[in-house]
This record gives C-alpha cells, sequence and structure tokens, in this order.
C-alpha cells in the first residue's frame, strides 16, 4: 500500500504495529489510546495474531512480555495512568531484556488529569518511572505519518536491542486525521532479535551480550532450557549479588541503548545561521515550526531542533546546536521536564527561557513568536 | 544444606558453594550424577544444579512440593524443553529456578499475566504457574480470579504456608484466625481467603486441594492437574517452620506436617497413632479443610475460544 490515506494517529500506529509484524496485543482500555487497541482486535485474530483485554495495565505488561518471551512481537497501548501501573514491569523489562513496544498517548495529569486533552507530561516518567537505574529508549513522533514510521522504529529497536521502547505522543496526535503513507518496510527496517550463537549445550549462556551488548536470550520453547529473572543475574540468568556483576550488568544496560541516538536523528530546521533556537517535540514541533518561519520572515535568526528521541537524550546534535545559540527556547507541554535536560547540557553563555504549558491546549505559533520576541529584545544578542 | 534436597550425591563431586560459582559446573556436576546414579530416577534429571544451594529453610514444606512436581512431571515428559515455570516473588516462587526448564521467575503477584501472553504466544508448551498464598492471593488475587474465568489452560500451584516468609512472617490472606505474625501482633482478626472456593467460584475447571503431608496424593493430583485442559487450580498446604511454626509456637517441620494430617477431613480416620501436634491453649489450630479434588468439568479453554488450539470434545 503505497498510496495517500487519511487517517488517524492512533489507526497509524496500529497499522504500523501490523506492518512491523506485532502479532500480540495485550491491553486495557484508556483513553485516549483506546482506538490502538480496537483497531488491534478487529485485525490481530484475522492474521494469525493473538489480541487480549486483559484486567488492568499490570497484566497487560505481563502479557506482552510473557509473549515476547514466547517469541512474539508485543505491544500494549495506554495513557499516563496506565503508564505508571506498567512501570514496575518496564523495569524487569529492561533488567531481563524482553522487547516490548508501548505506546503511551499522553493526557493530562497528575492523576486522572485531563482524560482527553493533550500534554507531554510523561517524559520524566518514561526515563524515571521505574525504580532503579533503568536505560530506557523513548521515541516522539510529530504527525500521524511519523506516528506509522517511528512505530516501526520502535519495534525495531525493541527487537534488536532487547529493551522495551516508549511511544509517546499526545492526545492531539493520537485523534488528529492526515494523509499518510503506510509503506511495508523493508527487512532491515523491521530488524531481528539478537538470538542464541548455537544449539543448546551445557555451556549456554542466555545473558552472554552479543558485540552490540545485548543479551543473547532465545525464545521459549524452542530446546533451550534457561532462566529468566527480575533479580540481578549472571551470564547464566541465575541470580547474583556480586557487586561486579551488577556493576557491569547495569553499565551494559545503560550502553546498548545508545545505539537509538544514531538511529533516530533530530530534525534540524533552518538552524544553520540560528542564534535563537526553539527545542520542541511532537505536536508542540509543529506550531514551533510555524513560529521560526513567522520570525525569519520578521528578520529574526530563529531555528528549531526537533528531537524524535527522547531518551536516550540525543546530546551531541543538542549541544553542538546550544553550543552556537545566544537564547534557546524549549517549548514542552509540561512544567519544564525535556527543559531541564537541555538546561543540564547548555553552556552558561546560553540564555534559556523555555516556554511551558501544561493546562491542555496547545502551544500556538503565536503565542510562541510572542515569547521569543518578548524574551529576546529583553537581553539575548539578536 | 547443599543439595540435601534430593540426596546426597557422592563424595567426589563439588558441593554447595562452590558448585553456585563456578560458571558451569552445574552441567557438569549433572552428569557426574547421572554417571554416578545410573538409576536416578527422572525428577532427579530435572533439578538445576548449578542454582544448589537452595534458599528452603529446614523443615520447609516447599521442597517436598516440588519434588512431588517433578515427580509428575516425569511420567508426563522425557525432557522439559517444552514446559515452562512461570512465578512470581516469595519462597515458593523461588522453586521455579531449581528446575531444569524454561523458567520465568517475575514480579510480586503477577505470574498469572506473565504466563497467559505465553501460553497464548504458544499454546503448544505446557505452562505451569507456581504462586504463594501472598503473590497469588493477595497481591495478585485479581490475576487468579481472571485467569480462572478465562479457563486459559494454565495449571497454577499455589503453595499456602499462611505467612509471608521471604519478607519475615507478615500477615497473609490466608493466615488462620488467632494466629501470630510479624504484623498481627496480638493475633490475625482477619478471616482468610478459601482459596479453593474461590477460584471455583471465579470459573476454574479444575480445582483441587492438597498437602506436602500427602505427597502422594499431592503427586496425584498435580498429575490430574497437567492433564485437565482448561484452568487448573491447587491449592497446596505447606509448612513455614521458621516463622509461621515459631512464632505460634506450633513445633518443628515434622509436627506441623502432623498438623496438616489433623486438618484432613478425608484422612481423619487414620490418626489414630500419629503424634499428634502439641496443643498450647490459646494457640492456633488449622480448621478442618476438604482435602483432594474439590471441582472438575469441561468447558471451552480460553485458546479454543480464540482458535488458537482445535476444539477439543
Amino acid at each position: 500500500m503505497s498510496e495517500r490515506q487519511l487517517i488517524q494517529g492512533n489507526e497509524a500506529c496500529a497499522r504500523a504495529a501490523l506492518a512491523a509484524g506485532c502479532t500480540f496485543f495485550g491491553g486495557y482500555p484508556i483513553s485516549p489510546s483506546s482506538e490502538i487497541a480496537e483497531l488491534l482486535a478487529r485485525e490481530l485474530p484475522a492474521r494469525g495474531g493473538v489480541f487480549i483485554q486483559m484486567e488492568d495495565e499490570l497484566a497487560s505488561m505481563g502479557a506482552v512480555l510473557g509473549a515476547s518471551l514466547g517469541g512474539r512481537r508485543a505491544m500494549t497501548a495506554t495513557s499516563g495512568p496506565g503508564f505508571t501501573l506498567m512501570q514496575e514491569h518496564l523495569g524487569y523489562a529492561s533488567l531481563a531484556e524482553i522487547p516490548c513496544v508501548v505506546v503511551d498517548v499522553m493526557r493530562g495529569g497528575p492523576s486522572t488529569g485531563l482524560p482527553t486533552s493533550p500534554a507531554q507530561g510523561d517524559v520524566m516518567q518514561a526515563r524515571w518511572g521505574s525504580h532503579g537505574d533503568r536505560a530506557t529508549v523513548a521515541v516522539a513522533p510529530g504527525d500521524v505519518q511519523e506516528v506509522y514510521t517511528l512505530t516501526i522504529e520502535a519495534f525495531r529497536l525493541a527487537e534488536t536491542l532487547r529493551t522495551p521502547v516508549a511511544v509517546l505522543y499526545d492526545e492531539v496526535i493520537g485523534h488528529m486525521r492526515e494523509g499518510v503513507v503506510l509503506h511495508e518496510p523493508t527487512s532491515e527496517e523491521l530488524g531481528r532479535r539478537s538470538g542464541p550463537r548455537g544449539p543448546f549445550s551445557p555451556d549456554f549462556l542466555p545473558y552472554e551480550p552479543d558485540e552490540k551488548g545485548v543479551a543473547r536470550v532465545p525464545d521459549f520453547g524452542r530446546g533451550y532450557r534457561f532462566h529468566v529473572t527480575g533479580l540481578m543475574h549472571d551470564e547464566r540468568g541465575y541470580p547474583t549479588s556480586d557487586h561486579t556483576k551488577v556493576e557491569q550488568l547495569l553499565a551494559r544496560l545503560e550502553r546498548k541503548v545508545d545505539a537509538a541516538v544514531d538511529a533516530v536523528a533530530p530534525e534540524l530546521y533552518r538552524l544553520e545561521d540560528a542564534k535563537i533556537v526553539v527545542v520542541a517535540y511532537g505536536i508542540v514541533a509543529r506550531t514551533a515550526r510555524a513560529a521560526v518561519d513567522a520570525l525569519r520572515a520578521e528578520g529574526v535568526p530563529a531555528g528549531l531542533l526537533r528531537t524524535r528521541l527522547l531518551w536516550p537524550i540525543p546530546a551531541a546534535a543538542l549541544t553542538d546546536v546550544i553550543g552556537r545559540a545566544d537564547l534557546v527556547v524549549v517549548a514542552e507541554m509540561n512544567r519544564g521536564q525535556w527543559a531541564f535536560e537541555v538546561e543540564r547540557l547548555a553552556g552558561r553563555h546560553v540564555q534559556l527561557a523555555p516556554y511551558l504549558r501544561a493546562g491542555g491546549s496547545v502551544i500556538t505559533a503565536e503565542e510562541l513568536v510572542g515569547h521569543v520576541l518578548r524574551v529576546s529584545t529583553k537581553g539575548a544578542r539578536v | 544444606m547443599g543439595i540435601d534436597v534430593v540426596s546426597r550425591p557422592p563424595a567426589d563431586v563439588p558441593q554447595g558453594d562452590a558448585v553456585a560459582s563456578e560458571a558451569r559446573d552445574d552441567h557438569a556436576l549433572a552428569a557426574a550424577r547421572d554417571d554416578a546414579w545410573p538409576g536416578a530416577s527422572a525428577e532427579k534429571r530435572f533439578l538445576r544444579y548449578g542454582m544448589m544451594p537452595h534458599m528452603l529453610c529446614p523443615g520447609c514444606g516447599h521442597g517436598i512440593v516440588l519434588d512431588a512436581m517433578l515427580r509428575a512431571l516425569a511420567r508426563r515428559y522425557e525432557t522439559l524443553d517444552d514446559v515452562a515455570f512461570v512465578a512470581g516473588i516469595g519462597c515458593s516462587s523461588r522453586v521455579v529456578g531449581y528446575v531444569d526448564a524454561c523458567t520465568l521467575h517475575t514480579t510480586h503477584g503477577r505470574p498469572l499475566t506473565f504466563a497467559t501472553g505465553l501460553k497464548l504466544a504458544r499454546p503448544d508448551l505446557e505452562v505451569v504457574v507456581v504462586t504463594g498464598d501472598g503473590d497469588g492471593l493477595s497481591i495478585g488475587g485479581n490475576h487468579l480470579i481472571h485467569a480462572a474465568r478465562r479457563n486459559i489452560d494454565l495449571t497454577c500451584v499455589l503453595f499456602n504456608n499462611e505467612i509471608y516468609g521471604m519478607t519475615g512472617g507478615q500477615l497473609a490472606p490466608t493466615t488462620i484466625p488467632g494466629a501470630y505474625t510479624s504484623t498481627s501482633p496480638k493475633g490475625n482478626h482477619e478471616q482468610p481467603f478459601d482459596a479453593a472456593r474461590l477460584v471455583e467460584a471465579a470459573g476454574a475447571t479444575f480445582v483441587a486441594r492438597a498437602q506436602s503431608f500427602r505427597t502422594r496424593d499431592f503427586e496425584e493430583i498435580f498429575l490430574r492437574a497437567l492433564e485437565h485442559e482448561g484452568f487448573s487450580f491447587v491449592e497446596v498446604m505447606t509448612d513455614c517452620t521458621e516463622y509461621f511454626g515459631r512464632t505460634n509456637r506450633l513445633g518443628n517441620g515434622a509436627d506441623l506436617l502432623f498438623s496438616q494430617a489433623r486438618a484432613d477431613v478425608a484422612i481423619e480416620a487414620d490418626l489414630a497413632g500419629r503424634p499428634t501436634l502439641q496443643e498450647v491453649p490459646a494457640r492456633p489450630v488449622r480448621p478442618v479443610m476438604e482435602m483432594g479434588v474439590i471441582h472438575e468439568s469441561r468447558r471451552q479453554t480460553l485458546e479454543e475460544a480464540m482458535g488458537l488450539v482445535e476444539a477439543r470434545s
């Protein structure tokens, strides 16, 4: 299918999952993500896949991980409150190296919050929501087409890195309809799970890393007998409290996800000579692009860094762009989550003036232009 | 300690920590054992010696239960390549690590959710869930009733020792009224769950209760549970000597095993001549409970309903 179709963001996500070879969905209804489950409830069984509505989000994530160990490409979809309930199992998946994709269609929070209004409040939850130091991967599509391509990429990253990958977008992108080309992914775009080197033998080490630092865990029921645990483990998969082994394991899990940084590069828009850099992602990046155009029309040297990857943070690209800027405006729909990360990476010479919004409405281009002009005339060298 | 849980290996076979610390010596040990004991029974071959020494306390009933489970599996399977053990968190859940199968030690209370995903992904696998009374009835109670409702073809064994052992002897939803635990210092004033009846009401199609005291009976019941198509639930009474037994001054492991016998309606007549549980006034005594297969019926399984397996008669 290569012709353009007018579809909703959540539908694009479900179509991408099918194109990426997802054959298992375990989920629990929650606005504004439910269309993903509804579409997959129709489509998966017809294609030999499995759809199951579980009793809650803890169970959804458990079922997804069980299915993944059974060899399926598995996913779930949720929103903030459900994402919170999934955090323990996301930590489990990170440590036990079980691939899965979790879509979080973000709504206003905390708590039940604003169930049908957009927000970007789960950025830090995606990073630090589960206890302990967990390396995470989270992508942030900026339009419906990108929901499709980045969901496919999320599956590739999850499978090749054997780690949970979160797809974070807000309610507006989830429910917005746009023309989308649903291309069939190539085998490179699909990727493959790392697996054991040879048949089962007494020397088999399921958690021995491959050259990319990814464990060689086979699927269950393929002739390999091995142990999977949420305890710290050695290469046999057996529990260990050996401090050196635990440090090495945590370091490897952190290192391996760096591959996502090269795979999901940021979009650099009109940044060549930009002294004012707007940093945005998701729905806000669309209005930020319009704001940059408007500022350029006024002769203001503005540009946009639109990240498509929230975690791990694309630090090199950010520091490079920020290093050449006088003013950096992180625009996001929360109280300043990625803004803190950008602040951490920015040098002292840079003026930082984030534009934040958590009330449930999208930041407009006009507001952003007004903000940039106000801040820049107050002191930045423009 | 060490691998005493099965039986003592020949003296030239390394034991204890020396075994655990060497990366691959468990297989060497297993091979050495098989050579040394040509007649070694199948269930012993199913043990994962590299995980020894085990972490169960002296007198704990869990090893007895695991042994009976492996005997039943040996009657059904040559190898455990296509058998997955899924467990939660707690003393009972740890025993799956000692089985040389596909073993999945999950999060607290959630083994049935992982098992559900695994079974639907691979309906051809035999999936056995090991859980405890805290894991399966307290934090994971919701998943238990939903697995039963769905009638998914899993075999769930709930080790009921009436207490939280691993965390140090706290109150469980199965602790009998009046019993002392570290979080019921004046005695438990909550009514415990009847796990078997709960799961039966939720829709399980095979429900049984057994004891670590009557290990052969449990073996037969577990084998029937494995053979049953649909959600099979076996509650097995097993004893925590270190916390439940000591806190309530119920005696040693043997005393506790006999206390199980006293609480079994099916074998009351048998008890003459056996030592009785030491009776301490105002100390809890186990209530009399039904043992054996409590409910067995046939209803479409989840996998059949989803078209993942051929519908059976």
